[in-house]
């Protein structure tokens, strides 16, 4: 009984002392010291890690890297109020920037770094700025569609039925439907959904398997964003991919451009730097980046754009200031009562 | 008589347990008010709410339904028929423990789309979460004393009437445990029901941080999930009754194994029915990513130290946890008093509530109370702890409650104080009960995704952030080298976990 005692009583003193190791093994890393920022980010590290490494090559300035997603970053970025060690939010979508403006929590930032990019793409505060964007598109199949549609109103077309295949609980299929909402009413956008609902499309687990089925003749048209396409002939090589985009008409509701834009918090210990992290996102560096890495549109003017894609002026997309897509959770409301987010 | 009176060095510790188990209660009713009394009422007296509560509960109990049937029949296989292989089987039955249900989802989910829907959410949740009762009820069923069975064959009852009324009751303490963790945990599960499209309750509570960036809004609802938690845990407190230890003298006889006869292939059919979809199925979809991805840039040293610190994780979660378990399991096996009932229940009541809200909630409590250690190793090891302890304190409860208070009792009349009954008597009974939650938490704390995410230390990488990471810009095949080595390592102490109830 002893021997099992001590034993018990070895286990919990080694136990013991591993946490405290543990807790005492961290540095005691301050995000504030100068030449040091910390972002939370709801972009991925695959995706900016080596465009934040050449910042910090040029700038000497070593960036504290957190991702997550971004609406839950922004939720944390709330709780944590004033004493937020955050010095950057880099979002995913606009919603989340948004959010933290209405919170109080995001700064104003410098006419100079604003105004590069069109007003459409920024706070009309001037509290964050786009540094890229995404369009929403139909992928096809050219060998099923002989005539593609080019406006939303055309999909629900009998001729579609079950042909049409669509991401139900990606988040810029649900951002489309948000814009739907703001540009014809709740009535209007319930009228439409219940259209495309009885013409049975196809949901698939994202926009990337979409993508896939259009490729492979499973469907005819799918609806995603403009960059998974170029992705797959990245992948593949353009002679093995049959798909191509078609951009709706002019002002289509179905051609809402959303972005990915950047805010500094109001606590940021380093200002400086942080405006800096900014004022990079939108050089010409970055915003090329993006263009040639992820297909996304550069929302500064004067950057190349990927190869064939028209231009954001000549898309002319819908209308809507992007700071209205923040009622999501009406959408998936709506989306749920029509049948189309679950089953 | 003093033996009423636990030791303080039992009942302070346990507070403090109890303390940490609640701090996402705190975070709640403070969140929660924020806005006034009327917007709570405004949140939660919708239509919508009331049926995603209902979507839930009903998941939930189709999920614990299933959990039960598969995991008592699983366990009485293993242990008492005479079916041949019956010890590889105990192990390969315990191994989807080392599946995090969001992977299983997906495995489904992108080789079959048509799944999605509350048949698959069923399907996937019940194939991850049965061990949680075929575990502790293969345990019992070891320990049950043949003798009984055989007097009650003798007085002419037949086998199945023994099953059911002199097993199954007996076994009632463990079942309950094991489908009280099932239903909180199916409660709090949204990786699952999102990859399947089943609109469940966390649905509007993920939906109010990532589409309405509202973490108020967040609170109100998640309390709601509090309340159901609590009355899971009342509930099962009283279907469990109190356990009956065993008061004969010596160990028990090992029983002799049912013969199975003709019902034998009967008993392979159902364990392939069990492991194909649960065990072989994810690992094969796992195998087809990582053999895809053979071009992708996976780096093996990444792999490597993804691996390290989840183990490291792993490990000091298992320690804080039982640290603190201990004496509410203890308290809770042994003491009479309201106090030792209520600090248990408190460590479950967290457990219902989806990952994110812990999270958050230790965000808050982190920026305002423990600055120093907010997104350090420290805090995340502690929002495990919360997220965890139940799983630990049912096993030392469990542990403690086998052995007959006598023990103690003639300790006590022999002269030793409080203290030296504790250290001589109890904590050697709980023993087996620490190994088994401590192997539990480790488990649970590989696969832990929300939690991992937004409080781990910056730059450390999990395997399951690593999941996540890739899974969230592209397809599988990148996530693959990871899915495979989180499987792989998690299985090892699944299958301990299955050795040690043997």
């Amino acid at each position: 009984m002893i021997t099992r005692t001590t034993r018990l009583v070895a286990i919990a003193a080694a136990a013991l002392s591993v946490v405290a190791a543990a807790c005492s093994d961290d540095n005691d890393s301050s995000s504030s010291s100068p030449g040091s920022i910390t972002v939370y980010s709801g972009r991925s590290e695959e995706l900016v890690k080596p465009l934040l490494d050449q910042f910090s090559a040029e700038t000497g300035i070593t960036i504290e890297f957190r991702a997550g997603d971004s609406g839950e970053l922004a939720a944390q970025l709330i709780t944590e109020g004033d004493a937020s060690p955050a010095d950057v939010f880099f979002s995913q979508d606009a919603g989340a920037l948004g959010a933290l403006q209405k919170a109080g929590m995001l700064s104003t930032l410098p006419d100079e770094l604003l105004s590069p990019v069109p007003g459409a793409y920024r706070s009309a505060d001037g509290e964050w700025v786009g540094t890229s964007g995404r369009v929403r598109v139909l992928v096809i199949n050219p060998d099923l569609v002989a005539n593609p549609p080019t406006t939303v109103d055309e999909l629900l077309d009998p001729q579609w039925k079950g042909r049409i295949g669509f991401a139900p609980s990606n988040a810029s299929w649900q951002s489309f439907v948000t814009g739907l909402r703001v540009l014809r009413g709740d009535d209007g956008a319930r009228e439409w959904l219940e259209g495309f609902a009885a013409n049975d499309p196809v949901a698939y687990e994202k926009n990337g398997a979409v993508r896939d089925a259009v490729n492979s003749g499973e469907v005819a048209i799918g609806l995603v964003n403009h960059y998974y396409l170029y992705e797959k002939i990245a992948a593949d090589g353009a002679a093995n991919v049959r798909a191509v985009n078609q951009f709706l008409a002019p002002g289509d509701a179905g051609g809402l451009v959303n972005v990915a834009g950047v805010g500094v918090l109001k606590s940021s210990g380093n200002r400086t730097a942080a405006l800096a992290l900014v004022e990079f996102l939108l050089s010409e560096t970055a915003q090329r980046y993006f263009a040639e890495k992820t297909f996304e549109y550069p929302l500064v003017a004067g950057v190349a754009l990927p190869d064939g894609l028209p231009t954001l002026d000549e898309l002319d997309p819908p209308a809507i200031d992007l700071s209205d897509l923040d009622t999501l959770a009406e959408t998936q409301e709506l989306l749920a009562d029509v049948g189309l987010l679950t089953r | 008589m003093k033996r009423d009176r636990p030791p303080l060095a039992l009942i302070v510790p346990a507070a403090a347990a109890s303390l940490v188990a609640v701090v996402p209660i705190w975070y709640l009713v403070d969140r929660s008010l924020d806005r006034g009394v009327d917007e709570v009422r405004d949140e939660l007296w919708r239509r919508r709410t009331l049926d995603l509560v209902l979507n839930s509960v009903g998941l939930s109990a189709a999920v614990t339904a299933l959990c039960v049937i598969i995991g008592v029949a699983a366990a009485w296989l293993v242990v008492r028929s005479n079916l041949a292989g019956r010890r590889f089987l105990h192990v390969a039955f315990a191994l989807p423990l080392a599946v995090p249900s969001y992977l299983a989802a997906f495995a489904w989910i992108s080789w079959r789309p048509q799944v999605a829907g509350f048949s698959g959410a069923v399907l996937v949740l019940t194939l991850v979460s049965y061990p949680y009762v075929m575990l502790p009820v293969a345990a019992a069923l070891s320990r049950l004393d043949p003798g009984q069975e055989d007097v009650a064959r003798s007085l002419g009852h037949s086998r199945l009437q023994v099953l059911l009324r002199l097993t199954l009751p007996q076994l009632r303490t463990s079942i309950a445990a094991g489908a009280l963790l099932v239903a909180l945990y199916v409660l709090s599960d949204f990786g699952a029901v999102a990859a399947m499209r089943y609109e469940a309750f966390t649905w509007v509570i993920y939906g109010a941080y990532r589409a309405g960036f509202n973490p108020s809004r967040a609170a109100i609802l998640a309390s709601v999930l509090v309340l159901l938690a609590l009355v899971l845990v009342i509930a099962e407190s009283s279907a469990r009754g109190r356990a009956a230890a065993r008061v004969g003298s010596g160990s028990p006889r090992v029983g002799t194994p049912v013969e199975l006869g003709r019902a034998t292939p009967l008993a392979y059919l159902f364990s392939a029915a069990v492991l194909l979809p649960a065990v072989v199925f994810p690992m094969w979809r796992i195998i087809t990513w990582v053999t895809e991805s053979v071009t992708a840039d996976v780096q093996f040293s990444d792999v490597r130290d993804a691996l390290w610190n989840t183990v490291k994780l792993a490990a000091l979660a298992a320690a804080a946890t039982i640290v603190l378990a201990f004496p509410v399991g203890v308290l809770a096996a042994r003491s009479r008093g309201a106090l030792g009932r209520v600090f248990e229940r408190s460590t479950y009541v967290a457990h219902a509530l989806p990952g994110i809200v812990v999270a958050i909630s230790l965000v808050f409590v982190g920026v305002r109370l423990l600055r120093p250690i907010y997104l350090e190793l420290p805090l995340l090891v502690l929002g495990y702890v919360v997220l965890f302890l139940p799983l630990a304190v049912g096993a030392v409860r469990n542990s403690v409650e086998q052995a007959p208070p006598r023990l103690e009792e003639v300790a006590r009349s022999l002269g030793n104080g409080p203290m030296a009954v504790l250290r001589r008597i109890t904590a050697p009974l709980a023993l087996p009960g620490i190994g088994a939650g401590a192997a539990m938490v480790f488990l649970t704390t590989m696969k832990e995704l929300p939690v991992t995410l937004v409080l781990r230390p910056t730059g450390t990488e999990t395997l399951a952030t690593r999941l996540w990471r890739h899974t969230s810009v592209s397809d599988y095949a990148d996530a693959g080298p990871y899915a495979l080595a989180l499987v792989l390592f998690a299985a090892i102490p699944a299958a301990l976990l299955a050795k040690a109830t043997r």
